[in-house]
């Protein structure tokens, strides 16, 4: 099947998030044209994201992001947390050369997408807000289903190469059989609050100065068990706070999210952070967890899947990534899409230099490089009997109750010996860990 | 920060309903058959599913935060969902 003779446009782009925008940005500014379609009321009004963006890659596209974009505070601070009942065991890494340069930001979706758009407005892309694409457009040839446009109500709309770039839900690739449904396993749910705050509480509060910010990552009680965790950054006067659960566990143990939510939140150790803030907005977003697993075709005659819609969203215990994921297929994807119009060639096989650059850079890579991440994350020692093992050590170690003492290594042992925990399991998963993380 | 209940969150946020169309819509015999009615009540964030007295599972599709999570643990054939219509549904200020 060959192309379009004349198309309405060179490249419809279908959702403007992150990777949705850096592709349509990328492939405008080289002189194409782009038409990026939006079914929020403006570009970020559907967005939402935990909050952290390891920033380097988006540099690499916009060289002034960190002074011009609308980001909210540049982390210095990595607060991993285990957190039980009434104990909690953390590991705080600061470091003054996280800053410098800037190795991630914390974002507000709905802020920084509309200038994620405008720079496209600005390198020539038509921007279509307001419009859901109902489902892309094919024609039957030789090689099968090929993409040659899109639906939205009684409008078509045909294009060169359709670019999905619609999220972890994605209609789209679904609709032409490049995703399936997913495992229960291989997705989450992430539910987040944005709690209002002065600026000075919140440096107070997490001991920062100036636009410094904070990242806490928690595992264990915060869940009820359940597998995932909980987390809070800071922005400039607001913090996010929320909880990411797995799928497969959440409905096994019959609980309901909202109150695992609602246990994070108010825990004796964390609510101290939230005191007299506002809610300003309560929200979710479903999150791919699948890694590499997940990622299956992303390249059909005419179309290229990006972004969450292409399942790129990498958990590794210590960094949760989706956003550097998504800038990183997009570049990839409109280096890939802008060759195969220049050769005149958007088949499967023309466009197939997108899987290649892909996995040649370090979004493929890091998904390789985490593949069993996942698995790892299912152990279920990781969600409550590893948190408390340690604060029982610890607590050991500190409750001097004029009882004579005893070696620390005598302490885990005996703690060891009460735990659940086996010590072949906690060899087996430290081994594990140090494989798969 | 003082407990709110999800339906005083959800006034918090900016919804364009749609008031000609529901874009979610609940098979009540296969969610009774298949067990998806509870997983559907369990698993929102916004409380769009209920279960009803007589069984049944309503659906409050202005609260949805369009999430697809619902979709996602339906058994298949229970539950239909798509995103609204074009501007429609849940704005996000802050995301």
């Amino acid at each position: 099947m060959t192309e379009t003779p004349e198309p309405d446009f060179e490249v419809i782009v279908i959702g403007a998030g992150i990777a949705g925008c850096v592709t349509a940005y990328q492939l405008a500014r080289q002189g194409h044209s782009v038409l990026l379609i939006e079914r929020g009321e403006a570009p970020g009004s559907k967005n939402l994201s935990g909050g952290v963006l390891y920033s380097r890659g988006i540099e690499q596209v916009f060289p002034g992001f960190l002074a011009e974009a609308p980001i909210e505070r540049r982390i210095t601070r990595n607060y991993i947390n285990f957190l039980n009942a009434v104990s909690s065991v953390a590991i705080d890494y600061r470091d003054a050369r996280l800053a410098d340069p800037v190795n991630a930001v914390t974002v507000l979706r709905a802020k920084l997408d509309p200038w994620l758009a405008g720079k496209c407005e600005e390198a020539g892309a038509i921007i279509m807000p307001g419009v859901r694409v109902d489902r892309v457009l094919t024609e039957d040839g030789a090689a099968g289903q090929r993409v040659v446009g899109v639906r939205a109500g009684e409008d078509e709309l045909r294009s060169h190469v359709v670019v999905a770039a619609d999220g972890v839900n994605s209609f789209i690739a679904k609709e032409v059989g490049l995703r399936r449904n997913e495992p229960l396993n291989h997705l989450a749910v992430g539910v987040k609050s944005v709690v209002r705050l002065p600026r000075e509480t919140i440096e107070a509060r997490f001991n920062l100065t100036g636009d410094e910010g904070a990242a806490m990552a928690v595992v264990g009680d915060c869940t009820e068990g359940v597998g995932g965790g909980g987390f809070l950054y800071t922005n400039t006067d607001s913090l996010s706070i929320g909880i990411v659960v797995r799928l497969d566990d959440l409905t096994a143990k019959k609980k309901v999210v909202t109150d695992i939510f609602d246990h994070f939140v108010e825990h004796r150790f964390i609510a101290p952070y939230l005191e007299g803030g506002e809610l300003l907005e309560y929200g979710c977003h479903l999150v791919a967890e699948g890694g590499l697993g997940m990622i299956g075709e992303i390249v059909m005659d005419g179309m290229v899947v990006v972004g969450d819609a292409a399942g790129l969203t990498l958990n590794t215990g210590l960094t949760v990534r989706g956003m550097d994921l998504a800038v990183g297929s997009a570049v990839a994807a409109a280096e890939a899409v802008s060759s195969a119009l220049e050769r005149k060639d958007t088949s499967k096989a023309g466009l197939a230099g997108y899987r290649q650059r892909l996995f040649a850079g370090y979004v493929g890579q890091d998904m390789r490089t985490y593949a069993k991440a996942p698995a790892f994350l299912e152990v279920e020692r990781m969600y409550k009997q590893y948190g408390e093992l340690f604060a029982d050590v610890l607590y050991g170690a500190f409750n001097l109750d004029t009882q004579p003492r005893r070696h620390l290594l005598g302490v885990a042992r005996k703690t060891l010996a009460r735990s659940p925990v086996k010590m072949r399991q906690l060899f087996r998963d430290g081994v594990a860990g140090a494989r798969a993380l | 920060m003082k407990p709110m209940s999800v339906p005083e969150r959800l006034t918090k946020n900016r919804f364009l309903l749609d008031e000609e169309h529901s874009h979610i819509e609940v098979n009540q015999e296969i969610a009774k058959a298949t067990g998806t009615g509870q997983a559907l009540v369990a698993c929102c964030p916004a409380h769009v599913y209920a279960e009803e007295p007589d069984g049944t599972i309503s659906v409050e599709y202005a609260a949805c935060l369009e999430c697809g999570t619902c979709l996602a643990v339906a058994a298949p054939g229970a539950l239909k969902w798509h995103y609204p219509r074009g501007g429609f549904g849940i704005q996000f200020r802050e995301g």
